[in-house]
Order: C-alpha cells, then sequence, then structure tokens
C-alpha cells in the first residue's frame, strides 16, 4: 500500500492503495466517484474514460501510481451544474438507452471539442468509435456531438 | 383511502411506499411519503403540485421509467414538467408483473396505468366540485388543475389532494378516448437524462454501503468441469483479502476493494475434474449434421400432406443456416449486493426478475420472501441475461458465508465466460413450388444445443402453405443457456426471410409481392391456425415497400424481410451499396406497428438500437468454444458493432389505434434478413451462417 495525492476535479484526495490499482477502482472503490464505469477492464469500450491533463485516457487501464501530478476530471467534475455543451447536447437529443456507457462516451466527446471544437463528421466517427454502446445508440451520440459542437462558442 | 403525511410535507394520493427508507442509488425517497396505502400504487401528488410516479418494472434501457409515468400522468392530465419518476421496488402485494422480458410491460400496463390516473383524476374533479358546490360533470382538468369554466374557478391538483384523498375510489373510471391523448405520442426524453449525463450512481455496480465487501467468484473454467480443490493460502494472504469461501463448483475471493480481490482471486489454486463432456465448436458442427439427419424430432407443426406436396413439386428449394452461441454483452456485468441476516435479507442491484430473485433466495437461505427485500436499480442493459438469478444466489451465497453484507461483481471475462447464451442453432428450410411457382409444401427442421423448440412453429408463413412440417430436435449440452433478446427469433427471423428470398428468387417473384401473396393465401383459405394478424403484417410489408421506394430506387441494392414477435410487426429493407466494388451496408428503412406509439423519442431510438443490434450481432457476434471453454473473453476477442459500421436506420411507425403491443424486442429479429438479402442482390452471394463477416462472401471485404 501507498498513499497517493490526486488531483480530481479540482480538488485534491489522498488514496492508500497498491500502487499497481487502475484509477477506475480507487475513483469508484476508494473515493465514492462511481461516475465512471467498469465495462471491460482492457481499454476496449470506453466506459470508464476519464480526462488526464484534458486527454481522454482510458482509467482502467491506467495505474494509479502513472497518474502523479495530472489533473484528472470525471464526469462529475466536467461542469459544476451538468451544463457542459456535452452534457446539455445528450439530453437534447435524448441520447440514453440504459445509459451506462454514456459517461464515457461524453468525456470521450468533450476531450475531443475541447482539442478540435469543430470537427468533420469524420472525426466524430472515428473519435466515437472507440467507446461501445451495447443499446445501439450511435445515431444519437453522433448528433449530439454534432449538437454540442455548434453551440459552443470556442 | 387514507391520507399519508409525507416527512417533507405535502399530502399523498393512494401511494404506497414499504421501503421507503432504503432507495440508496434510485432517488431520495424519503422526500416522497412515509405512509402505506393500498390503493393504487402508481401516484402520489404533494401539496407543492408535485406528483411523483411510481415505474415498478425493471428499467434496462427500454425506457420504461420514462413510459410507464407518461400513460399515468396521460390519464391524470399532469403537467408533466412537475412529474417525478421514481423506480419501484419488489413488492407483489401492490404490483404485478415485475419483470422487464418478452417485451410485455406495456402491453401488461397499459389499462392499469390508465386507470390509475384516471381514478385519481376522478377523485380531484371530485373534492373540486364539492368545495364548489357545483356539479363534477361541469369540471374538466387541464395540466395539474381542475377548472370550472363556467364561473372561471380553478384548483391546482396540489390544492385538492387532502380532500381528494379523503374520498372512496370508484370502482370504475372512465378513460380518455385516444384521440384526447395529448402526451402519449410526444417526444419525452428519458427521466434519467441529467443523472446519467453527470454520472449519479445509478446502477448496481454504483451501489456502496459502510462495511460492504466485494466478492469475486472463480467459476470453473469450462463446461462440464466440475470443483476438485481449493488452495487458497496464498489468496488469503494478500492484502485486503478477508476471506475465501466455497460453494458448489465455485470460489469466492472476498475482500475491501474491487481491485484486491481481483488479484487474489488471480492467486488461487484450483483443480477441476471433469463432470461432463467438455465440448468443442467442431463438435457442435458435428452433432447438428448428425442430429439434422438422424436426430429424433419433435413435430411442433403439420398441415397437410408434406410428402406428396414434394413429390408432386416441379422444384424444390433447400438450404440450411446456422448461428453460434452469443453472450449477452450488457455493458454493465453482472453484480448484486446481498445482506443476508439471521431475521431477513436484503438484496438490491440490477435484475429482469426481482420476484425471481427473491423467490430462489428464499429457497437458498430458509429464509421467508416476506422478510427479503428487493430493490431494484437502474441497469447497465439486460439483453436477458437478468433474467436468470444466477448471481443474485451468488450474492446470497457469499453473504451468508461470510456473516456480512456482500457486493458480488463479474469481471467482463466472468460475464462473458460464465454462461447463460443465446443458443447455437441450426436450421433445414425445404420448399416445393408447383409449376406455377406456389409454394405448396414448406418444410423446417431446427436443431439446437439446449435451445427448446427452435421453432416458432405458429408463425408466418404458417398458415400460408396447406402442407407444412416443423419440427425440431434438442441437444443437451453442459454450456448453458436462456432467453436472449428476441429469444430463438433473433436468428430464426434472419434464416427464415433468407429462405423465402431464395424460394421467391427460384419461384420468380418478386420478394415483396411473394410475401404478400402468401399472407393473401393466409387470409381467405387459411391452412390451419393463423395466431398473427395477417393485415397488421400486410400494412408493415407495404409501408416498408412505400417508404423505400422498394424496387424503383437507383444506386442501391435492397433486400426485404419482415417479422412478428412479441406482439408487434416489424418489416424491414436493408439497402446495401457498392463501393470501390465491395458493398457497404447503407440504410435500414423500418416499418413498425406496435400499436399505440406511447414516447416517441424512446420507441424510435428502441427501434434503432434494435436494428443496430440485430446487425452487429449477426454481422460480427460469434463464441466458439474448445474443450468446454470459450475463446472469446472480452471485447477483444468478442467483437461488438461500433460507431463507424452502422447503416442509417429510417424508422416508421404505423398509427392503428391499437393497444400498445410491445417495442423491447420486435426491431430486432428482421434486421439480419434484411441485411443479407440486400447483400445477395449486390454480390449474388447468400449468407447463410452468423457471424457473416466468416462467411466466405465475406473474406478479403470488411
Amino acid at each position: 500500500m501507498a498513499l497517493f495525492k490526486l488531483s480530481i476535479n479540482n480538488r485534491s484526495y489522498d488514496a492508500d492503495v497498491e500502487q499497481d490499482t487502475p484509477l477506475l477502482w480507487v475513483l469508484r472503490d476508494n473515493l465514492g466517484l462511481v461516475g465512471t464505469k467498469y465495462g471491460c477492464g482492457i481499454a476496449q469500450c470506453g466506459a470508464c474514460t476519464v480526462h488526464l491533463d484534458g486527454k481522454a485516457v482510458r482509467s482502467c487501464v491506467l495505474p494509479v501510481s502513472a497518474v502523479g501530478k495530472g489533473k484528472v476530471t470525471t464526469i462529475e467534475g466536467l461542469s459544476e451544474k451538468g451544463d457542459h455543451p456535452v452534457q446539455k447536447a445528450w439530453d437534447e437529443v435524448d441520447v440514453a438507452q440504459c445509459g451506462y456507457c454514456q459517461a464515457g462516451q461524453i468525456m470521450t466527446a468533450a476531450a475531443l471539442l475541447k482539442e478540435k471544437p469543430k470537427p468533420t463528421d469524420q472525426e466524430i466517427v472515428t473519435t466515437m468509435s472507440g467507446n461501445l454502446c451495447r443499446c445501439g445508440t450511435y445515431h444519437r451520440i453522433r448528433e449530439a456531438v454534432k449538437v454540442a459542437a455548434s453551440k459552443s462558442n470556442q | 383511502m387514507k391520507i399519508a403525511a409525507a416527512a417533507g410535507g405535502g399530502l399523498f394520493l393512494g401511494f404506497n411506499w414499504t421501503n421507503s427508507n432504503a432507495l440508496p442509488v434510485v432517488v431520495d425517497a424519503r422526500s416522497i411519503a412515509a405512509g402505506s396505502i393500498h390503493f393504487n400504487a402508481y401516484l402520489s401528488i404533494g401539496t407543492d403540485n408535485i406528483i411523483t410516479i411510481v415505474s415498478p418494472n425493471p428499467e434496462i434501457g427500454q425506457g420504461i421509467k420514462t413510459a410507464f409515468p407518461m400513460v399515468v400522468a396521460e390519464e391524470l392530465d399532469a403537467d408533466w414538467k412537475l412529474v417525478k419518476t421514481v423506480q419501484g421496488n419488489l413488492d407483489t402485494t401492490i404490483f404485478e408483473r415485475q419483470v422487464t422480458g418478452g417485451s410485455g410491460a406495456v402491453p401488461h400496463s397499459w389499462e392499469r396505468l390508465r386507470n390509475a390516473g384516471a381514478t385519481a383524476r376522478h377523485l380531484l374533479i371530485e373534492a373540486a366540485a364539492s368545495t364548489w358546490k357545483v356539479p363534477a360533470a361541469e369540471c374538466s382538468t387541464e395540466n395539474g388543475n381542475v377548472l370550472h369554466k363556467t364561473s372561471g374557478k380553478s384548483l391546482t391538483y396540489g390544492q385538492l389532494a387532502e380532500a381528494a384523498s379523503k374520498l372512496e375510489a370508484p370502482k370504475e373510471v372512465k378513460l380518455k378516448s385516444e384521440k384526447d391523448f395529448k402526451l402519449i405520442g410526444q417526444s419525452v426524453r428519458n427521466v434519467d437524462n441529467l443523472d446519467i449525463a453527470t454520472g449519479k450512481p445509478l446502477f448496481g455496480l454504483d451501489f456502496y454501503r459502510e462495511g460492504m465487501l466485494f466478492a469475486l467468484i472463480q467459476r470453473p473454467k469450462a463446461f462440464g468441469l466440475k470443483l476438485k480443490s481449493v488452495n487458497a493460502e496464498a489468496a488469503k494472504a494478500m492484502p485486503g483479502i478477508v476471506d475465501v469461501v466455497t460453494f458448489e463448483n465455485s470460489v469466492a475471493v472476498v475482500g475491501k476493494s474491487t481491485w484486491q480481490v481481483k488479484k487474489a482471486k488471480g492467486a488461487l489454486k484450483i483443480e477441476y475434474e471433469k463432470g461432463a463432456e467438455l465440448e468443442s465448436t467442431a463438435d457442435h458442427n458435428r452433432i447438428f449434421t448428425q442430429l439434422m439427419d438422424n436426430g429424433e424430432a419433435t413435430v411442433r407443426r403439420k398441415n397437410g400432406d408434406v410428402e406428396a406436396a414434394f413429390k408432386g413439386a416441379s422444384k424444390v428449394i433447400k438450404a440450411e443456416y446456422q448461428c453460434p452461441f452469443l453472450p449477452h454483452s450488457p455493458l454493465e456485468p453482472m453484480n448484486f449486493f446481498a445482506h443476508v441476516r439471521e431475521d431477513g435479507v436484503e438484496l438490491v442491484g440490477p435484475t429482469q426478475t426481482p420476484d425471481r430473485a427473491r423467490t430462489e433466495v428464499a429457497k437458498l437461505t430458509g429464509i421467508a420472501p416476506e422478510k427479503i427485500t428487493v430493490e431494484i436499480t437502474r441497469q447497465g442493459g439486460g439483453f436477458g441475461r437478468r433474467l436468470a438469478a444466477d448471481f443474485v444466489l451468488e450474492a446470497a451465497h457469499v453473504s451468508k458465508l461470510v456473516k456480512a453484507p456482500v457486493k458480488v461483481i463479474w469481471t467482463r471475462e466472468d460475464d462473458m465466460t460464465g454462461g447463460i447464451y443465446r443458443p447455437a442453432v441450426r436450421y433445414r428450410f425445404e420448399a416445393a413450388l408447383d409449376k406455377n411457382g406456389e409454394m405448396i409444401g414448406y418444410k423446417l427442421r431446427g436443431v439446437g444445443i439446449n435451445s427448446g423448440n427452435p421453432t416458432r412453429e405458429d408463425n408466418f408463413p404458417s398458415g400460408s402453405v396447406d402442407n407444412l412440417l416443423i419440427d425440431s430436435v434438442e441437444h443437451k449440452s453442459p454450456i448453458t443457456t436462456g432467453p436472449w433478446r428476441a429469444p430463438i427469433t433473433n436468428f430464426l427471423a434472419f434464416a427464415e426471410q433468407s429462405f423465402l428470398d431464395e424460394v421467391a428468387e427460384a419461384a420468380g417473384k418478386d420478394p415483396v409481392a411473394f410475401r404478400l401473396a402468401l399472407l393473401e393465401k393466409a387470409k381467405k383459405s387459411p391452412a390451419g391456425e393463423v395466431k398473427y394478424d395477417v393485415d397488421r403484417m400486410i400494412g408493415v410489408i407495404k409501408m416498408a415497400a412505400e417508404k423505400s421506394n422498394w424496387g424503383k430506387k437507383k444506386g442501391v441494392f435492397q433486400g426485404f424481410s419482415v417479422y412478428f414477435s412479441h406482439r408487434s410487426y416489424v418489416a424491414q429493407v436493408g439497402e446495401v451499396a457498392m463501393e470501390k466494388g465491395k458493398p457497404v451496408l447503407k440504410n435500414v428503412i423500418a416499418a413498425v406497428d406496435c400499436g399505440i406509439v406511447i414516447n416517441k423519442s424512446g420507441s424510435l431510438q428502441q427501434v434503432r438500437g434494435g436494428v443496430v443490434d440485430g446487425v452487429g450481432h449477426a454481422m460480427y457476434g460469434n463464441m466458439t468454444f474448445k474443450d468446454g471453454a470459450p475463446d472469446q473473453t472480452n471485447f477483444n476477442g468478442f467483437r461488438l458493432i461500433r460507431m463507424s459500421e452502422i447503416p442509417e436506420v429510417d424508422v416508421h411507425f404505423v398509427d392503428n389505434g391499437i393497444s400498445p403491443t410491445g417495442l423491447g424486442e420486435p426491431a430486432l429479429p428482421p434486421a439480419g434478413g434484411a441485411v443479407a438479402n440486400a447483400f445477395y442482390k449486390a454480390t449474388k452471394q447468400r449468407l447463410r451462417n452468423q457471424p457473416f463477416i466468416n462467411e466466405d462472401a465475406f473474406k478479403g471485404i470488411s
């Protein structure tokens, strides 16, 4: 066990865990941030996507020891009031069926729009194809990313 | 009727909430009600005008938590903006059929939900009429208010709730005419959208409790193996591990965090021995061939004289189709919380069948069902997997053995290799045509591995062919199977609709005209019983043909498919285009008759999602076995469809005013056939086995 000081959603957290513990399980089991989901554990589905220094990463394969001083943003910290353009677009387009994958989808989309505020259709599809949605809400995910892109002022 | 006082202030009309303090990841139920009245379990009205509507059936992504309350609110004339919806816990004293399965929740509850809303509306009107001393017949309701138009008076439902709750509920109430629906048929957003988009704890896996332990279970790695011995010394010595317990063929590692338990599970030394045949996919292929020709078949349906029809035929068409086992792969893997105490059991988690979970846990623990509570969380997909209670029983087993609250978690590998799959099936179809190209004989034999009856003997084309024989052969295997979204029809529909395409071609007829002629025949001179609605089936066929501009569209190759399942009718046209010499699935046009559409937005997505699911598994879904063990263990080996692989899906609903007939499954079965038939038109190659991607016709394409 080792003590890790983590910066998550602009807050400081201490976690006393083994160093190989994936960030995902530290978030969920130790810090009570359960919005980040477990889907596959091998970076294939994207349900566990968080931002590390603004970039989308798969927290299920990111050992807590590799986070260092990096700033982590989870779905809980994407916006203060749930009003990030991507979150709003997800509601407007009524994307979710079961909803389990959507936190990861939203984090992937938010990272894309941060890097490319006006992505092409192809860029959206290429980026979002890394995230699985078992319910098949892909049409609406694609649409919601476009809606979010059209409404952000960047 | 009685009044239920709420902790947060406000009075509630006909509301029952037995577990008001125990809803950890669903809602803060304490703000709703603390009373218990056996009247109508669906709704409460607060003096603050907030209307709380309970949705008792498990939400797995089918949208029930939005659709059910919409039906109640419609009859109540509630203001939807002031409606809160709540997931009901298991309570067999006030709810019936708290199940998500068979696309049956809405058909079952339609009248009940409407009555619940209409009854409350009736009482509110009575209360207003009595307050104003006017006849109830002069009062009307609108958007959460009772109005007396002649005097211009109005009162909100909140203002009337207390008085209304003292009145006696009528035994019968008049329901709205469908043409007066204001909310039903509109697009209403998923009621949990905000919680989902902000990462609130909603799902079973999100449930945490002070002092709760985590358990991962090592099950036999192959079907047919049983536990011989366990050496858990190394595992027990690892950090965070509380205990390792054994039950049946399972070894549970119990500890303080998921990761610690996962690592310790890897340190278990377990010996297994053979308890049954360790089957491989090669064995299954051999078994299929043997049983197809020599198996002892159970006759499912017989009409006329099949033998004579085939003897006298001028043309016989014969083809075989095969599908593999499939895991359900809900993105939230199996998990459940159990706390088995001396005096009762607390169960919390994702289950499609809470009542079964309780019954089976009662049997296991010897504790009476009345002392077992089941809280239903939102569920990260189900697809039929959560109809079983195996994972609930595991949680109860472990909690009982370690005498602590426990959450059992399945890793993705556990979920994929742990069994209860869509059964593997092989079909042989034969059709006899007379010299005019009329289908005078039809034979279907299904050979299934733990599939039960792999046919749906009374579905189309039964009833439209005079001489027909449908039978099946079963092979019992140690590999466990169960319902998978649209059980049996998820593959049968593809095989049958592809075969009918082959028959239509052999008969020199257009696939749509061919199907319509068969249906006309079933209507005019049915062969035996017809257990589907011929007119509704014709309706969706014509609508799909019209909306897709069937046979007239340039630049694409169209394939047709239609299927009746779970009381609803769906026709689909797949469109394949040749791009750089390769066939690409561009569009699926779907015509759907599920009766009245409750939530336009949810229903549209349900159909799109069903098509994506159907196409995805037909294209890529494959589970194979070696010596009883699945070859695919996670999403790196088992391929699910991704955004870059979906066709556009264009959805059209039939507007016929029929009471709703189910939508969670019916859009899936026709998808494979529509795609395969379009692919054939484009390439002249038939896809007869799933996954399509492994077919010779597809090699080098995708």
